[in-house]
Protein backbone atom coordinates (compact mmCIF):
# COMPACT_ATOMS: atom_id res chain seq x y z
CA UNK A 1 0.00 0.00 0.00
CA UNK A 2 1.66 3.45 -0.96
CA UNK A 3 2.55 5.61 2.11
CA UNK A 4 0.36 8.84 0.92
CA UNK A 5 -2.67 6.70 0.97
CA UNK A 6 -4.74 7.19 4.21
CA UNK A 7 -7.71 5.06 4.83
CA UNK A 8 -10.98 6.29 5.64
CA UNK A 9 -11.60 3.71 8.17
CA UNK A 10 -9.90 0.97 9.76
CA UNK A 11 -11.48 -2.44 10.37
CA UNK A 12 -11.02 -5.34 12.55
CA UNK A 13 -12.04 -8.63 11.78
CA UNK A 14 -9.55 -10.31 13.57
CA UNK A 15 -11.05 -13.56 15.21
CA UNK A 16 -13.99 -13.22 12.92
CA UNK A 17 -15.01 -16.51 10.84
CA UNK A 18 -17.55 -16.68 7.87
CA UNK A 19 -19.39 -14.79 6.89
CA UNK A 20 -18.72 -12.05 9.68
CA UNK A 21 -15.42 -10.63 7.61
CA UNK A 22 -18.06 -10.30 4.36
CA UNK A 23 -21.09 -8.93 6.39
CA UNK A 24 -18.90 -6.29 8.06
CA UNK A 25 -17.50 -4.92 5.38
CA UNK A 26 -20.66 -4.67 3.34
CA UNK A 27 -21.51 -2.44 6.59
CA UNK A 28 -18.59 -0.68 6.84
CA UNK A 29 -18.69 0.37 2.93
CA UNK A 30 -21.45 2.17 3.07
CA UNK A 31 -20.29 4.28 5.81
CA UNK A 32 -17.64 5.51 3.86
CA UNK A 33 -17.47 8.03 0.87
CA UNK A 34 -17.03 6.87 -3.10
CA UNK A 35 -13.21 6.87 -3.93
CA UNK A 36 -12.48 6.17 0.09
CA UNK A 37 -10.31 3.16 1.40
CA UNK A 38 -10.80 0.91 4.21
CA UNK A 39 -7.75 -0.84 5.96
CA UNK A 40 -9.29 -3.91 7.60
CA UNK A 41 -7.13 -6.85 9.33
CA UNK A 42 -8.79 -10.16 9.59
CA UNK A 43 -7.27 -14.04 10.70
CA UNK A 44 -9.81 -16.22 8.71
CA UNK A 45 -7.34 -17.49 6.10
CA UNK A 46 -11.02 -17.55 3.71
CA UNK A 47 -11.26 -14.28 3.49
CA UNK A 48 -8.35 -14.47 0.71
CA UNK A 49 -10.74 -15.88 -1.66
CA UNK A 50 -13.95 -14.30 -0.02
CA UNK A 51 -12.75 -10.74 -0.02
CA UNK A 52 -11.96 -10.70 -3.80
CA UNK A 53 -15.50 -12.36 -4.85
CA UNK A 54 -17.62 -9.77 -2.76
CA UNK A 55 -15.45 -6.78 -4.25
CA UNK A 56 -15.67 -8.49 -7.77
CA UNK A 57 -19.58 -9.34 -6.78
CA UNK A 58 -19.44 -5.63 -5.53
CA UNK A 59 -17.85 -3.43 -8.01
CA UNK A 60 -15.73 -2.04 -5.41
CA UNK A 61 -11.88 -2.08 -5.52
CA UNK A 62 -8.93 -4.70 -4.01
CA UNK A 63 -6.14 -2.43 -3.66
CA UNK A 64 -4.35 -4.85 -2.16
CA UNK A 65 -3.98 -7.79 0.25
CA UNK A 66 -1.68 -8.83 2.31
CA UNK A 67 -0.60 -11.84 4.47
CA UNK A 68 2.10 -11.95 7.44
CA UNK A 69 1.82 -15.02 9.51
CA UNK A 70 -1.88 -15.15 10.43
CA UNK A 71 -2.74 -11.78 10.04
CA UNK A 72 -4.10 -10.74 6.58
CA UNK A 73 -4.58 -6.94 5.65
CA UNK A 74 -6.33 -5.42 3.36
CA UNK A 75 -7.23 -2.21 1.34
CA UNK A 76 -10.34 -2.03 -0.45
CA UNK A 77 -11.68 1.22 -2.46
CA UNK A 78 -15.28 2.06 -2.68
CA UNK A 79 -16.05 2.24 -6.14
CA UNK A 80 -20.03 2.92 -5.91
CA UNK B 1 -25.98 -1.11 -5.66
CA UNK B 2 -27.87 -1.42 -9.12
CA UNK B 3 -31.64 -2.52 -9.09
CA UNK B 4 -30.49 -4.87 -12.12
CA UNK B 5 -29.13 -6.85 -9.99
CA UNK B 6 -30.64 -10.56 -9.63
CA UNK B 7 -32.67 -11.46 -6.27
CA UNK B 8 -31.50 -14.29 -4.28
CA UNK B 9 -33.76 -16.68 -2.71
CA UNK B 10 -34.22 -19.88 -0.83
CA UNK B 11 -36.30 -22.37 0.46
CA UNK B 12 -35.21 -24.09 3.72
CA UNK B 13 -36.87 -27.38 4.14
CA UNK B 14 -34.61 -28.83 6.37
CA UNK B 15 -34.51 -28.03 10.20
CA UNK B 16 -31.18 -29.72 10.68
CA UNK B 17 -28.89 -27.11 12.44
CA UNK B 18 -25.90 -27.79 10.14
CA UNK B 19 -28.54 -26.77 7.17
CA UNK B 20 -30.12 -23.95 8.79
CA UNK B 21 -26.68 -22.51 9.43
CA UNK B 22 -25.64 -22.99 5.99
CA UNK B 23 -28.95 -21.01 4.77
CA UNK B 24 -28.52 -18.22 7.30
CA UNK B 25 -24.81 -17.60 6.40
CA UNK B 26 -25.15 -17.90 2.76
CA UNK B 27 -28.32 -15.67 3.20
CA UNK B 28 -26.14 -12.68 4.82
CA UNK B 29 -23.53 -13.01 2.57
CA UNK B 30 -25.99 -12.78 -0.45
CA UNK B 31 -27.40 -9.97 1.21
CA UNK B 32 -23.64 -7.93 1.79
CA UNK B 33 -23.13 -8.43 -1.99
CA UNK B 34 -26.47 -6.24 -2.18
CA UNK B 35 -28.46 -8.91 -3.40
CA UNK B 36 -32.45 -8.53 -2.24
CA UNK B 37 -32.86 -12.25 -0.62
CA UNK B 38 -35.29 -13.82 0.93
CA UNK B 39 -36.03 -16.61 2.82
CA UNK B 40 -38.97 -19.03 2.24
CA UNK B 41 -39.27 -21.76 5.49
CA UNK B 42 -41.08 -24.65 4.79
CA UNK B 43 -42.08 -27.95 6.66
CA UNK B 44 -38.96 -28.79 8.96
CA UNK B 45 -37.37 -25.62 8.10
CA UNK B 46 -40.66 -23.91 10.21
CA UNK B 47 -38.18 -24.56 12.96
CA UNK B 48 -35.89 -21.95 12.30
CA UNK B 49 -38.50 -19.60 12.48
CA UNK B 50 -40.76 -19.99 14.99
CA UNK B 51 -40.48 -18.63 19.01
CA UNK B 52 -40.26 -22.27 20.20
CA UNK B 53 -43.29 -22.62 22.36
CA UNK B 54 -45.55 -25.94 22.00
CA UNK B 55 -47.79 -25.99 19.01
CA UNK B 56 -50.81 -27.34 18.40
CA UNK B 57 -54.06 -27.70 19.30
CA UNK B 58 -55.71 -30.95 17.88
CA UNK B 59 -54.20 -34.35 19.65
CA UNK B 60 -52.20 -35.15 16.63
CA UNK B 61 -50.93 -30.77 16.19
CA UNK B 62 -49.51 -30.96 20.22
CA UNK B 63 -48.13 -34.34 19.62
CA UNK B 64 -45.98 -33.19 17.00
CA UNK B 65 -45.39 -30.06 18.84
CA UNK B 66 -43.72 -31.84 21.41
CA UNK B 67 -41.61 -34.18 19.34
CA UNK B 68 -40.34 -31.61 17.08
CA UNK B 69 -40.49 -28.46 19.14
CA UNK B 70 -39.24 -25.36 17.14
CA UNK B 71 -36.56 -22.65 18.08
CA UNK B 72 -33.66 -21.70 16.08
CA UNK B 73 -31.40 -22.63 19.96
CA UNK B 74 -33.11 -26.11 19.86
CA UNK B 75 -32.84 -27.67 16.60
CA UNK B 76 -30.05 -30.53 16.35
CA UNK B 77 -26.83 -31.67 13.54
CA UNK B 78 -28.59 -33.86 11.02
CA UNK B 79 -26.12 -36.19 12.13
CA UNK B 80 -24.51 -37.27 15.45
CA UNK B 81 -27.20 -35.73 17.01
CA UNK B 82 -27.88 -38.38 20.22
CA UNK B 83 -30.48 -36.91 21.58
CA UNK B 84 -29.27 -33.23 22.10
CA UNK B 85 -25.58 -34.12 22.94
CA UNK B 86 -24.36 -33.42 19.72
CA UNK B 87 -26.13 -29.94 19.57
CA UNK B 88 -24.53 -28.95 22.55
CA UNK B 89 -21.64 -30.45 21.64
CA UNK B 90 -21.54 -28.54 17.74
CA UNK B 91 -22.43 -24.93 19.94
CA UNK B 92 -19.54 -25.59 22.23
CA UNK B 93 -16.88 -26.14 19.63
CA UNK B 94 -18.25 -23.81 17.53
CA UNK B 95 -18.23 -21.29 20.79
CA UNK B 96 -14.66 -21.97 21.11
CA UNK B 97 -13.39 -21.34 17.42
CA UNK B 98 -15.79 -17.79 17.44
CA UNK B 99 -18.26 -19.07 14.98
CA UNK B 100 -21.34 -16.88 15.07
CA UNK B 101 -24.25 -18.54 17.14
CA UNK B 102 -27.13 -19.30 14.95
CA UNK B 103 -29.73 -16.79 16.66
CA UNK B 104 -27.38 -14.00 16.00
CA UNK B 105 -26.80 -14.75 12.02
CA UNK B 106 -30.39 -14.82 11.65
CA UNK B 107 -30.45 -11.44 13.82
CA UNK B 108 -27.90 -10.41 11.33
CA UNK B 109 -29.97 -11.72 8.56
CA UNK B 110 -32.30 -9.63 9.45
CA UNK B 111 -30.39 -6.40 10.16
CA UNK B 112 -29.25 -6.88 6.47
CA UNK B 113 -32.67 -6.88 5.17
CA UNK B 114 -32.98 -10.20 4.42
CA UNK B 115 -36.98 -11.07 4.33
CA UNK B 116 -38.43 -14.24 6.11
CA UNK B 117 -41.38 -16.09 4.41
CA UNK B 118 -43.20 -18.92 6.20
CA UNK B 119 -44.94 -21.52 4.37
CA UNK B 120 -49.26 -20.80 5.39
CA UNK B 121 -49.81 -24.59 4.12
CA UNK B 122 -46.62 -25.86 6.29
CA UNK B 123 -48.28 -23.76 9.36
CA UNK B 124 -51.90 -25.72 8.43
CA UNK B 125 -50.86 -29.16 8.61
CA UNK B 126 -48.78 -28.40 11.73
CA UNK B 127 -50.80 -26.72 13.38
CA UNK B 128 -48.78 -23.49 13.97
CA UNK B 129 -50.43 -20.59 14.53
CA UNK B 130 -48.58 -16.74 13.27
CA UNK B 131 -47.91 -16.15 16.98
CA UNK B 132 -46.19 -18.98 16.89
CA UNK B 133 -43.69 -17.83 14.94
CA UNK B 134 -40.88 -14.83 15.36
CA UNK B 135 -42.30 -11.40 14.86
CA UNK B 136 -39.53 -10.28 12.24
CA UNK B 137 -41.16 -13.06 9.77
CA UNK B 138 -42.62 -10.48 6.95
CA UNK B 139 -45.29 -12.63 5.79
CA UNK B 140 -47.07 -15.76 5.75
CA UNK B 141 -47.65 -17.14 1.59
CA UNK B 142 -47.79 -20.00 -0.25
CA UNK B 143 -45.51 -21.22 -3.42
CA UNK B 144 -46.94 -18.76 -6.03
CA UNK B 145 -45.25 -15.85 -3.77
CA UNK B 146 -41.66 -17.98 -3.66
CA UNK B 147 -41.78 -18.95 -7.18
CA UNK B 148 -42.24 -15.22 -8.31
CA UNK B 149 -39.47 -13.89 -6.19
CA UNK B 150 -37.54 -17.19 -7.82
CA UNK B 151 -38.13 -16.72 -11.00
CA UNK B 152 -36.75 -13.38 -10.61
CA UNK B 153 -33.26 -14.93 -9.68
CA UNK B 154 -30.91 -16.96 -8.21
CA UNK B 155 -32.63 -19.83 -6.05
CA UNK B 156 -31.48 -22.48 -4.04
CA UNK B 157 -33.00 -25.12 -1.88
CA UNK B 158 -32.14 -26.38 1.70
Amino acid sequence: MSENVTPAMVLDLKGLLCPMPVVKLAGAIKKVEVGAIIEATATDPGVMADIPAWTKSTGNELVKMEREGKVITFWVKRLK
Amino acid sequence: MSEELEKCSMVICSGDMDKVMAAFIIATTAASMGRETTMFFTFWGMKAIQKGNLTGSSFFERMLGVMNRGGVDRIGPSRLNFGGMGRWMFKKMMKAKGVTPLAELRQTALDLGVTLLACQMSMDVMGIKREDLIDEVADVVGAATYCNLALQGKTMFI
